[in-house]
């Protein structure tokens, strides 16, 4: 805990992700050009051809938007319980990203949905719960934007959050439930053969990173923001 | 009386005296049952394939029209304020209000479905199976809303946001509810869906009188 409130003054977040941008930002840069030249060079898959590239664009993106909604909920318990000054300012950075990740993962998906299941959309459990993460995120950044006083939006947003966390579960499952009502899953199990394994890693840390890099960005830019609209007001009164 | 009792009653009253709120979300419901068939056509086959879903997405619809009022006309006149320092808890102010708001809508969408069930073509086992799903599953639409009318209590135009927010929150129970009908309809049973949604909504109405109290208390301590 101790750990995490020394970064909660902005200024030490500042110092801190100043020094440590450079690295995630060219680590990512690199990561990325790594990652796209092994997801070209692979061999094609024995079903799925040429398209199995998809997935090592596909897959990472749909793990990172989850991954961010869990850390926007994380955020927001922070916010709520302990009232961490910068995880209000961490979740809403992080929101867009993670709206940016989920209509990646479904887009890569419709793509690639085309060529193995011969249509862009099936309303198959997967991209059916997707669809609603991505109108959730739609929600969550809405509710930020249309409350005017800061601290008030940040605590509203921190409670949708939280209630969107309890609930996410529950979406999946009944996606899921509703999926098998009438028909078996369409999406036969994917077992990777080894050499699919380095690009999907190497992708995976490429998202990682480029993850940190615009989110730390994200939060240095609201911060200096803030600090920007307090001058200006000292300045006119 | 008891403090509970006596902000359910003042709240069904308020909501059957003040614009006609539960004939409002009547009318809306049967409209939206009307304009299906002319929509995707008379074929009464189809039409009795697609009415559990049609009138479950309705029904949740409707109920959300009177939702953005719940405790924004009490906070604009300060009432909210008063009740809140009264010595019942916030969360049983929150729980009373999800309560008035299902009788004054939740139910009579629930009584009247039988009758648009009997527009769609739908025999009589899967609207018996309509109307529990409905019974059981709109309470959970009236608590989600509860959260959703409390976050955005405070906007003028709250209620454009309010649906964003809360029909993700609300795609389990349009699945189990609609789910049911449609076992029924397959010659299968509906119990596992109905079970499923009562979860669901025992889970909505006992969680969610928190998290809207939460976003109340904000509001009002600024």
């Amino acid at each position: 805990m101790q750990f995490l409130f020394r970064y909660a003054n902005p200024h030490n977040f500042m110092r801190l992700s100043g020094a440590v941008l450079p690295f995630t930002a060219i680590g990512a840069a690199l990561a990325l050009i790594a990652g796209l030249y092994l997801s070209f060079s692979v061999p094609p898959d024995y079903q799925q051809g040429r398209t199995v590239t998809i997935f090592f664009i596909h897959v990472p993106a749909a793990t990172m938007a989850m991954g961010t909604y869990i850390a926007i909920a994380l955020c927001s318990l922070l916010s709520l319980v302990w009232r961490h000054p910068l995880s209000d300012t961490a979740a809403r950075a992080a929101a867009p990203l993670g709206a940016m990740f989920t209509a990646l993962g479904l887009i890569t998906g419709a793509l690639w949905g085309k060529p193995m299941w011969g249509t862009y959309w099936v309303w198959d459990a997967r991209l059916t719960s997707f669809l609603l993460l991505l109108f959730i995120y739609f929600g969550y950044m809405a509710l930020w934007s249309a409350i005017e006083d800061e601290a008030k939006a940040a605590r509203a947003a921190a409670i949708l959050a939280l209630v969107g966390a309890v609930n996410i579960p529950i979406i999946k499952y009944s996606v899921d439930w509703w999926n098998t009502l009438h028909q078996g899953s369409t999406v036969t199990a994917f077992k990777m053969a080894a050499v699919y394994y380095p690009p999907f890693f190497t992708m995976l840390l490429a998202y990682s990173l480029l993850f940190a890099t615009l989110w730390m960005i994200r939060i240095r830019t609201a911060i200096v923001e803030r600090r920007a609209r307090n001058l200006m007001q000292g300045a006119a009164a | 009386m008891n403090p509970f009792g006596t902000l359910l009653l003042r709240d069904l009253k308020l909501a059957a005296r003040s614009g006609g709120g539960a004939a409002l979300a009547l009318s809306f419901f049967a409209l939206v049952a009307t304009l299906v068939p002319l929509g995707v056509g008379a074929d009464l086959k189809l039409l009795a394939r697609v009415a559990g879903g049609i009138l479950w997405v309705a029904a949740v619809l409707s109920a959300l029209l009177s939702l953005d009022r719940l405790f924004q006309g009490d906070f604009e006149d300060g009432s909210l304020e008063v009740i809140a320092l009264s010595p019942l808890a916030l969360e049983m102010t929150a729980l009373a209000k999800i309560m008035a708001h299902w009788l004054s809508t939740g139910l009579p969408l629930t009584l009247l479905s039988p009758v648009l069930a009997l527009l769609f073509n739908l025999d009589v086992a899967p609207t018996v199976t309509l109307f529990l799903s409905l019974l059981i599953g709109t309470p959970a639409v009236s608590a989600v809303g509860a959260i959703g009318a409390s976050l955005t209590l405070s906007l003028k135009r709250g209620g454009l946001i309010l649906p964003l927010i809360i029909l993700p929150l609300l795609a389990p129970a349009v699945i189990f509810g609609a789910g049911a009908v449609r076992l029924v309809l397959d010659g299968m049973g509906s119990g596992s869906a109905l079970g499923l949604l009562a979860a669901f909504s025992f889970g909505a109405v006992l969680l969610s009188p928190f998290a809207a109290a939460a976003s109340v208390r904000l509001n009002l301590g600024g």
